[in-house]
């Protein structure tokens, strides 16, 4: 049916998407949406290993879980400082946050 | 062409472009929508891997809460000006580059590797992957202390959050 | 004929497989059929619900509600429908097209997507997924999305206000909502919908009332309805975040409602009612479905007798009430039912009911201890008379001042 290939070369597209964004945007939050795709990326790879390898030992799903609750942190944090420093400077553009530069 | 190829061709597909519309649209609202629609794609493909407690779980999660506070926080941090500017880093083209260099590579290794074509075996008579993903977080000698790890992680971030937008007026 | 829809669905499954199609295909043309029925027989009694909501409000009210079309008035949810149809479809300048147009259309459709999992019937369920009590969850989450939709798109300060506020209210009270369905998920020891309802011999609104009754709460704030309904305060923010739309987008969104009170009261009678279960209901399956629908509308009732009753709250009242006092109430409940369901492992079921429901009724004397006290420690603050402080400034023997 849906060899495993299939969904490894969709996580790595789905990843190197999240990738680009991560490295292109200017906005604060699109980065993080960048990032949030190349953990989506990572579950759908972690999932697929599982399902196609090893379903008999929980390794994987509890890899997933844990990725899925960091996730949810990470952005909680990264969407706090966004907004904080908002609140300081005005901008959310990652460029004019350079306060530390040289 | 079975019908669970059909299926994931096209969710992949749908997927995949509105990843590409969420990094390369000027309107950040319509971003956090595009989001919204990989991630249900992406909950989609956890249910053709039989993972369906992960498919809920993605929409509870990432949908009902991680895309709703990103578009919570891009409406909280707009300038009064509807005005967003270039949304795209001068250096764009060095990241298309590494990304596609990226992709290359591992569909290469994938490729080249034996079991990439590996078919799934179907679940045992009476297995229950929920069941066991459940005994496995809470059973001591398998992955009881990274659960309770995550929760302590959980609950840093909480109060982390609380703490940095604290308004200290 | 005690079962007629899987008699129906049997002859179709065979007139399928007469012309030849593989077995994957005959699957997934049945579950579309499957779809197509539930999908549409739900809409269909949505418009009934547009009656039974106008009748019960003027009884509450001591009126009498509409009854000059047709019977009893049972024709008016049409001319309803040929009025919002004949309406003008204004878009408000500046809005987003595609987004203001999809959020109704996203808000009916999370309600109607609940119903795949719901077991009208002992052999009539839509899909026996096994995490059905996680799935209603995640698709009301997917509703909080289609309000803030429409509150951004209407591009409207006051609809946006109205969208955060509802927003906030929603995620506020999922919270509680979802640990009191773990309670049935503990006692039944499964998440899949249909299982709850085939282990409940005995209601579990008997073993566990103090859940059932914050479901209920948490179902009123989901729905928006009164004392919760901050959204759609008519007096304060006109209609919240569905002020400009008009037409059948704006009776998306109030169908919507409707379907939405009418499904929570069908998710309660699953979970704590019982759902199909009744006399005869499993040798006569058409008998669970008429079950099922008899205690829906009941809880219904009770949805809307609960609106039409008590006064709006405020924000910062509301969000207190949850935060403070139903989510640490529903995760005591939780962890004392974990463990006297683990205490009680190979009791027999009449000790394991009355242990539940004495357990629930001292959580409740404490529950009612604790908010005496605090209800007498507001009332003194309010209550005593303030010292009033007067101010008496002693001014200088300067007559030329005016004072």
């Amino acid at each position: 049916m849906i060899p495993l290939s299939w969904y490894l070369i969709f996580a790595a597209a789905l990843f190197c998407i999240g990738l680009f964004g991560v490295l292109s945007r200017r906005n604060a939050v699109a980065i993080l949406m960048g990032v949030e795709l190349m953990l989506n990326a990572v579950n759908v790879n972690l999932l697929a290993f599982w399902r196609y390898l090893t379903f008999e030992k929980m390794a994987g799903q509890v890899f997933a879980v844990i990725v899925f609750a960091v996730a949810a942190s990470e952005v909680a944090v990264g969407l706090a400082l966004v907004i904080s420093v908002y609140r300081r400077r005005q901008s959310i553009v990652a460029d004019d946050i350079n306060l530390l530069k040289y | 062409m079975s019908p669970l190829q059909v299926i994931f061709i096209l969710v992949s597909a749908i997927t995949l472009g509105a990843a590409l519309m969420v990094v390369t649209t000027r309107n950040m609202v319509r971003a956090a929508l595009w989001l919204v629609l990989t991630l249900f794609g992406v909950a989609i493909l956890f249910v053709l891997l039989e993972a369906g407690f992960f498919a809920v779980a993605q929409v509870i999660i990432y949908i009902g809460a991680i895309a709703i506070l990103m578009i919570f926080a891009i409406m909280l941090t707009r300038r009064i000006a509807h005005d967003p500017g270039p949304q795209i880093n001068a250096t764009w083209p060095i990241a298309a580059v590494i990304a596609l260099v990226v992709f290359g590579l591992i569909v290469f290794f994938v490729q080249g590797w034996g079991k990439a074509a590996s078919q799934p075996a179907p679940f045992p008579a009476g297995f229950d992957p929920l069941r066991e993903l459940g005994v496995a977080l809470v059973s001591a000698n398998q992955y009881l202390i990274p659960f309770e790890i995550a929760s302590i992680l959980l609950l840093a971030a909480l109060i982390g959050a609380i703490v940095i937008a604290w308004d200290k007026k | 004929m005690a079962d007629p829809v899987t008699f129906i669905g049997q002859w179709l499954e065979s007139i399928l497989v007469g012309w030849g199609l593989s077995s994957a295909w005959i699957s997934v043309i049945m579950g579309a059929l499957g779809v197509l029925v539930l999908g549409g027989g739900v809409l269909l009694v949505d418009i009934f619900l547009v009656w039974v909501e106008r009748k019960v409000v003027a009884r509450f009210q001591d009126r009498l509600g509409p009854n000059r079309l047709g019977p009893f008035g049972l024709f008016q949810p049409i001319a309803d429908v040929i009025k919002l149809l004949l309406k003008e479809n204004i878009t408000p300048q500046g809005a987003d097209k595609f987004v203001y147009n999809l959020a109704p259309i996203l808000a009916l459709a999370t309600v109607i997507i609940l119903w795949a999992v719901i077991p009208l019937s002992v052999t009539v369920v839509g899909s026996t997924i096994n995490v059905g009590a996680l799935y209603i969850v995640a698709v009301g989450a997917i509703g909080t999305l289609a309000i803030i939709m429409a509150g951004w798109a209407s591009n409207n300060k006051y609809a946006l206000l109205g969208a955060f506020r509802m927003v906030a209210q929603m995620i506020s009270y999922e919270v509680p909502m979802v640990i009191a369905i773990l309670i049935p998920v503990i006692l039944a020891k499964s998440m899949s919908l249909a299982d709850i309802v085939a282990s409940q011999s005995v209601w579990y609104i008997v073993l566990a009332p103090i859940a059932a009754v914050v479901f209920l709460i948490g179902a009123q704030a989901e729905l928006g309805r009164a004392p919760f309904d901050l959204s759609e305060a008519e007096s304060e923010i006109v209609a919240g975040f569905h002020i400009e739309y008009t037409g059948m987008k704006f009776g998306l969104f109030y169908a919507g409602e409707l379907l939405h009170a009418l499904t929570f009261g069908g998710l309660f009678a699953t979970f704590f009612l019982g759902g199909w279960r009744g006399w005869g209901a499993e040798t006569y399956p058409i008998l669970g479905i008429g079950y099922f629908f008899v205690k829906a509308m009941f809880m219904y009732w009770v949805i809307m007798w609960i609106k039409y009753s008590f006064p709006r709250v405020r924000i910062d009242q509301m969000l207190n009430f949850c935060w403070k006092f139903l989510t640490p109430l529903i995760l005591t409940v939780l962890s004392i039912t974990a463990i006297l369901d683990k205490l009680m492992s190979g009791v027999p079921y009449w000790i394991y009911v009355l242990v539940m429901l004495f357990s629930n009724l001292v959580i409740l004397y404490f529950v009612y201890q604790a908010v005496g006290r605090y209800a007498r420690k507001e009332r003194q603050k309010v209550a005593d008379p303030e010292k009033v402080q007067v101010n008496f400034r002693v001014r200088s023997s300067t007559p030329s001042q005016a004072s």
